[in-house]
């Protein structure tokens, strides 16, 4: 059978089982459905802890930061290692150090975004912009408990500042702003300072990521200070993994893993 | 037709939304010949399943999950608020920028005045992830075309055939 007309059944028949369930599901922007406020006689929604508690347990006021750090911290830290892993598959696959077949290197070119009069505009442009699109990265990284942001949002900015260096000029321009060695040194250091958020308390005789443990050491008022406090540490460390490994997969891709000449 | 709008597909129209973009990734992942394109239907298989769960968390006349933002609405609509600095503990009655189209009991909750901040937890990081998983992808995808010099599902089933026949 033609396999486009196989997908098409299987595609249709896919659809039509999911619209057949649609009309059991909460109409749109329920606040009684479910997931927003629980079964009815069963037990009330979690996001209903969150948003009466979580204030009052952490002293962040934007609650997805305090359920992603805090709460959840232990699924973060390991969506973490995850995108460090595929960074580390990315290498794998395609950094090939040492061995240059020549066959895959783009051509050497001279154009850079430092001093290149033939690509003054561009080049100027992109050095006016990285600076601003930096400190708006770093604004969104510590000011995630108060308004959206946070480690991952900021992480890509600072990440997309770099590749736009390399966009903008080439391959070598960005690395030497930011070397292959201090961006696999940088994505190892997020992880290492999550997870040391983490055994930090466990010295001191908590759970793993137990951060109101750490009023010891960060002399805060209370936990709830020494969580916020931990938050912003945690999302350091995830936004330093995630700019490495942002930038690392855009390095790796466009130059084929020799590093060189990029798109 | 109309009626069938207004009372099947209006009410439910972000699940509507996400079966029909479900629907695109899935026909293209299987029905694609391409590599590339059939990671462009993966990531709109994932683009459906992340507007999904998104929607899921969507009250309506809810604010951002930020208690802050809750207090500047407060604050607007009822001046002289007096415990503005504890936004956690006062969100009693709801702000109403257009009363009549909220519902009527959404008062009578202070959590209805926030959205559900779960599902917007669970897809931030998912979407990170599907970045970097793309780009695992797409490294794959370079190493088989520096291997085989196609992209084309049927050309590299021939070709790999090809290398089994001849060993």
């Amino acid at each position: 059978m033609n396999p486009k007309i196989f997908a098409s059944i299987a595609v249709v028949i896919t659809g039509l089982v999911l619209l057949y369930g649609v009309s059991d599901f909460p109409t749109f922007g329920d606040p009684r459905s479910p997931a927003n406020s629980g079964v009815e006689g069963g037990a009330p929604s979690t996001s209903l802890y969150y948003i009466n508690e979580s204030y009052s347990a952490t002293k962040v006021p934007n609650l997805v930061t305090s359920v992603l750090a805090d709460y959840r911290s232990y699924d973060t830290m390991f969506e973490t290692v995850v995108v460090f892993a595929a960074g580390m598959a990315i290498f794998a696959i395609l950094r090939c150090v040492g061995k240059d077949d020549g066959a895959v290197v783009a051509p050497q070119r001279k154009s850079s975004i430092d001093g290149d009069h033939n690509r003054i505009i561009v080049g100027m442009t992109c050095r006016l912009a990285v600076p601003v699109v930096q400190i708006f990265a770093l604004y969104v990284i510590a000011h995630g408990h108060y308004s959206p942001g946070g480690g991952f949002q900021g992480g890509v900015m600072l990440g997309a500042s770099f590749i736009l260096i390399a966009l903008a000029g080439n391959l070598e321009d960005a690395l030497s702003r930011l070397s292959e060695r201090s961006y696999m040194a940088l994505a190892a250091l997020g992880i290492l300072i999550y997870a040391g958020f983490g055994v930090l308390p466990q010295v001191l005789g908590k759970n793993f990521l137990d951060y109101g443990a750490l009023q010891k050491i960060l002399l805060t008022d209370g936990p709830e200070m020494a969580r916020s406090h931990s938050m912003l540490g945690v999302e350091i460390g995830v936004a330093l993994t995630v700019m490495s490994i942002m930038f690392a997969i855009f390095a790796n891709l466009s130059s084929r893993g020799t590093l060189k000449g990029g798109l | 037709m109309v009626e069938f709008f207004l009372n099947t597909v209006k009410p439910h129209f972000n699940f509507w939304v996400y079966v029909i973009l479900m629907m695109v990734g899935l026909w293209s992942l299987i029905a694609k010949n391409n590599l590339i394109k059939k990671m462009m239907g993966l990531a709109i298989f994932q683009t459906a399943i992340i507007l999904f769960y998104v929607s899921l968390g969507v009250k309506d006349g809810a604010t951002i999950p930020v208690l802050e933002h809750y207090g500047d609405y407060a604050e607007k609509a009822e001046p002289a608020g007096p415990d503005a600095s504890k936004p956690a503990s006062k969100p009693a009655s709801k702000p109403a920028p257009n009363p009549a189209s909220m519902p009527a009991p959404a008062a009578s909750n202070p959590a209805d005045a926030f959205a559900n901040p779960v599902p917007h937890v669970l897809m931030l990081t998912a979407i990170v992830v599907g970045v970097a998983t793309l780009g695992v992808a797409l490294a794959l995808c370079e190493m088989i075309f520096k291997e085989f010099d196609t992209l084309e599902e049927d050309e590299l089933l021939r070709k790999i055939k090809a290398l089994h026949d001849d060993a």
